[in-house]
This record gives C-alpha cells, sequence and structure tokens, in this order.
C-alpha cells in the first residue's frame, strides 16, 4: 500500500510518499506565491523519487499551513498532529518535540503512540522563528545552510540586546562595525533564538526525549546549543525537515487501511 | 545672543538644532545615523552649523539626546529624549498633557505635569510592528522609499487591513494585498492605521489627559495624525515646519539654556 503526506509550509514544501514502513521517496520546493503548485509539483517529486506512478499512491493527506490547497489530496491533518506523529516514528521514545520552521516554532508534548498531548506555537512573531536566521543570513550575506557550522567556530559571541528580527539586521551590522568576528555574532543570533526555542518548550514542559523538527533541525549549532541548554541529548535526523510530511504520510496510512476495511466488509474491493 | 545646540542621536536618524533663548531654530541638521554614532552626531552639528551661519565657538552650551546620547564626544549635557521632547512640546503648547513620539525604532507615549515634567512613560522598543521602521519596511516591500510615506498614505481610497503583528511576517501579507489588485496607497495606508491602532494602545496605559501632541518622525506623515484623532476622539497638536522631526534636538537645545541660566545663578567659587 503507498501513501504520502504532502506538508505546505510557509517558505517550503515538503512530500513523502511511504509504503507503510518505510520512507520510499521524499521531495522539497519552495513554496512560493502559488501553494496549489507547489504542492502538486513537491508530490510529483516524491512520488518520482519514490520510482512510483501518482495514480498508485492510496491515500495522500495535506498538511501545514496551506494544507487546503493540497487539491488532489483525499485529506487534511494540522501540521501539530503530523509533526507530533512523525517526530514519533523517527524517534519512538519522542516526549517532547520542538519544530522551528520558517515562520513558526512550535513546542509539542506527545504520547507513545504520536498524539498530541500539549502544544504550544509562535506564528506572530517572527524573532523565535527559522526567519530570524534567515534576517542573519541575509545581514551577514552567507548562504543559510553555512550559518551553523561557523557559528560553532565563535570563541567570544556576542549578547544580542534586541528582540525584534528588524532591529537584529542593525544589531549584527553594528556589531560587525565595532570588529566583532562574524562567528562571534552569528553564535549571538543562535543563542537568541535557541533561548527562544526553550522558553517555548518549557511551556509544554520538558522531558526526555527531545525531537527536534523543521528545517532548522538542519543547524548544527541551534542543535548543540539546545543540549546544552536543556542539558539533555536532543533527536535530529536526517528525515527531520519531512517531519510533517511522514506524519501526514502515516495519518493517510491509517485512512488507507480503515477504507480498505470498510471496502472489505461491504465487498468493495475487488 | 547666547546660542545653544541640541543633537538627538536617533536609532535611524541624527537630528541637529542650534536655538537662541526663545528656542527659535537658527540651524537645523537631518542624517542617517548609520554605526558611527560620534560620526554622525559631529556631521549633523556641522550641517545645522553651516546651515545657520555660525562657528563652533558661538555655540554656548551643547546638550546630546536620544538613544546615542553618550557617544557624543563634544557635549556639555546628555538628558534622556523623553524628557527633550516633552520640554520641546511643553514650550511650543503649554497645554499638552500627553505626548506620544514614534520614531524610527521606538514609539514613546508620555503624560506631562504643568510645568513640562514627565510624570508616566510607557516605551516599545523591543517590536518594530510599534515604531515607524513597520511603514519603512511596507513601503520598502511595495516598492517605495521612505519619503514616498506622506503621499502614498494620503492617496489611499480603500485602506487595506494589514493585521501581521510582525514587521516580517507583514511582508507576505503586503505581496498578498498587491496580487489581488490593492494599490501600493491602500497598503501603506493600512500600514500606517495598524501603527496608529498600536500607538493608541501605548497611549492608554499612560492614562492620557488633554491636550495631546504628537511628535517624532511620524509628523511628517499627516496621516497619522488623523488616524489617531479619529482613533481616541481627540485632536492632536504637530508641531509645524517639520518642527516634530526635531522635537528632541529642540528640546535639547531649549534645556541646555536653562542649564546655562541656572549656571549663570549660581555664586562662582573663585
Amino acid at each position: 500500500m503507498l501513501v504520502a503526506g504532502v506538508d505546505v509550509g510557509s517558505t517550503q514544501t515538503k512530500a513523502a510518499v511511504m509504503d507503510g514502513e518505510r520512507i520510499l521517496g521524499r521531495a522539497l520546493v519552495d513554496t512560493g506565491v502559488r501553494v496549489n503548485e507547489a504542492a502538486a509539483s513537491a508530490f510529483a517529486v516524491a512520488a518520482a523519487d519514490a520510482g512510483v506512478s501518482e495514480d498508485s499512491v492510496d491515500f495522500v493527506i495535506g498538511t501545514g499551513y496551506g494544507r487546503y490547497r493540497v487539491e488532489f489530496g483525499d485529506d487534511q491533518v494540522t501540521e501539530i498532529s503530523c509533526h507530533a506523529r512523525g517526530a514519533v516514528y523517527l524517534f519512538p521514545d519522542t516526549t517532547s518535540v520542538l519544530d522551528v520552521g520558517g515562520q513558526d516554532t512550535k513546542a509539542i508534548r506527545v504520547g507513545e503512540a504520536g498524539q498530541v498531548l500539549d502544544f504550544c506555537m509562535n506564528d506572530k512573531c517572527s524573532a523565535g522563528t527559522g526567519r530570524f536566521l534567515g534576517a542573519a543570513s541575509q545581514a551577514l550575506e552567507l548562504p543559510l545552510g553555512e550559518l551553523g557550522p561557523l557559528a560553532l567556530t565563535a570563541r567570544n559571541p556576542v549578547t544580542m540586546t534586541t528582540t525584534c528580527t528588524v532591529f537584529a539586521e542593525s544589531e549584527i551590522l553594528g556589531w560587525l562595525s565595532l570588529g566583532r568576528k562574524v562567528e562571534d555574532v552569528l553564535m549571538g543570533v543562535h543563542v537568541a533564538i535557541a533561548s527562544r526555542s526553550i522558553s517555548l518548550l518549557r511551556r509544554v514542559g520538558i522531558e526526555p526525549e527531545i525531537t527536534f523538527t523543521g528545517g532548522v533541525a538542519r543547524n548544527t549549532a541551534m542543535v548543540k546549543l539546545l543540549e546544552e541548554m536543556t542539558e539533555l541529548p536532543v533527536n535530529v535526523s536526517e528525515e527531520s525537515h519531512y517531519c510533517g510530511a511522514i506524519g501526514a504520510a502515516l495519518y493517510a496510512l491509517d485512512h488507507a487501511l480503515a477504507r480498505e476495511a470498510e471496502g472489505a466488509k461491504g465487498g468493495m474491493v475487488p | 545672543v547666547t546660542v545653544t545646540a541640541g543633537i538627538d542621536v536617533g536609532s535611524t536618524y541624527t537630528k541637529a538644532v542650534l536655538a537662541d533663548e526663545d528656542g527659535t531654530p537658527l540651524g537645523r541638521a537631518v542624517l542617517l545615523t548609520g554605526y558611527n554614532f560620534a560620526g554622525a552626531a559631529e556631521r549633523a552639528y556641522e550641517e545645522a552649523l553651516t546651515a545657520a551661519e555660525l562657528e563652533r565657538d558661538d555655540v554656548s552650551y551643547l546638550a546630546a539626546t536620544g538613544y546615542g546620547r553618550y557617544m557624543v564626544p563634544f557635549r556639555d549635557l546628555a538628558v534622556t529624549e523623553l524628557t527633550s521632547h516633552a520640554y520641546a512640546v511643553h514650550r511650543q503648547f503649554p497645554d499638552v498633557r500627553t505626548v506620544l513620539d514614534i520614531g524610527g525604532q521606538t514609539a514613546k507615549a508620555m503624560r506631562l505635569d504643568e510645568n513640562g515634567r514627565v510624570k508616566a512613560f510607557r516605551l516599545n522598543d523591543k517590536c518594530a510592528a510599534g515604531s515607524g521602521a513597520f511603514i519603512e519596511k511596507t513601503v520598502r516591500y511595495l516598492g517605495f522609499e521612505t519619503v514616498d510615506i506622506p503621499r502614498l498614505a494620503n492617496d489611499a481610497t480603500d485602506p487595506a487591513t494589514v493585521s501581521s503583528v510582525c514587521t516580517v511576517f507583514a511582508e507576505s501579507e503586503v505581496i498578498n494585498h498587491l496580487s489581488t489588485g490593492r494599490s501600493a496607497e491602500d497598503v501603506c495606508a493600512g500600514a500606517v492605521i495598524a501603527l496608529a491602532g498600536r500607538a493608541g494602545q501605548l497611549i492608554k496605559r499612560v492614562k492620557p489627559e488633554p491636550e495631546y501632541a504628537l511628535t517624532g518622525g511620524l509628523t511628517m506623515v499627516p496621516r497619522m495624525k488623523l488616524e489617531l484623532e479619529a482613533l481616541l476622539s481627540c485632536t492632536f497638536h504637530v508641531p509645524e515646519d517639520e518642527l516634530g522631526v526635531y522635537g528632541g534636538a529642540t528640546g535639547a537645545a531649549m534645556l541646555a539654556h536653562r542649564r546655562l541660566r541656572k549656571l549663570s545663578l549660581q555664586p562662582t567659587t573663585a
């Protein structure tokens, strides 16, 4: 049985095709302004990556901010539920999930089956989201992928005094004009966003194991800071970025299995 | 004639004013602060001197104010921008008890006593959405410059609703508005209305009393005054001839005169 999840985020759209147990294919595309097209193209790329035709996928679930724009999808599930489910799939002993995305940050406490017990979310202020790193990347003219490794070389990090992303851009340039090293400024930026993430996580309760998902989970400095600040190991996976899509695919599997059982009862499935 | 100088080193702009005993401006200058506060203060001071056709030796006392007031090496006195704005407003409008100062990176609401002293104040310097930066960023997303704000806001026919609380997130909202055919004028006016709403909240927290005055850079945007008046059902005094922009510097120059008068009354110890 083939199922898929399409996670239409504000910045990037992720898709995963699964056979119920394994991830067969994945896709990552920029969401842009044509949200429905981004969803369709992510699904097509993930199906191709899995080596299956789009038609052979039994059930598709849309999630994320643009989940209702997944026009070919069979149903929608919120990204909170999908991230929780995906995190428990990736790390079965997960209790706390921190998802830092491009425009929002979520802290979720999950049960053993991946169900959501409590959650807390910031989507009002960009300072606690991936956008804060995006602003730093623009101000410093460095690609996002280089921020974490460079920050880890810091020896004397600055302390950021501004909270707001807009003001932080000027503060970053201000520190540089005072002669501070790029890596020291960058580490200051990472500390600021890590401490905001942890205060969100505290509101739902921090218990081991912590699983870190979303695009920012690929940032090595963020992972290290979260571990230092919580004094707990933090799970990250190569698949972290696809966590929401994986969770959606797992919900799709539930639906597909239920439909099949229903069909078997009524004798509808050949 | 005794001449004093006031230099207001703001987070965005640095303003310099030379004034006589009555507070009449003899010369003034405004320029972008950048990262070198002392340099900006120096240049603004020189420009104001040139405009007034005066030399440094003609200036009896110099007061620095604003965010970067301690970075002005040639100051005789440093005063907070609250004190200087309040004093300038009080001298021009003695009946004003509530002052709103909106600048590039801060908004301040103050309640004054009958002598122009600040009795209560609230300020927002944490979040760009409550400051002039919100409108500056918005018009930049629209493809315009800061100087275009007054005209854009004024020419709106049907202001758009800008509901994002975060300046950074407002960018997507602005793009959405443009993609649905809204004019830059309507979006800019929407941003002014949103900012006026937040400034109104700030004013309410100082238990405002009539009369009211608006000062700071946003006095350059006539629509701001109109929106505040509609929102709070009152009339706002606004300094004429762009003097609102120079409110902090003018107040500082007047406070320098007051200090001179005090010094001249003291018995000399020698």
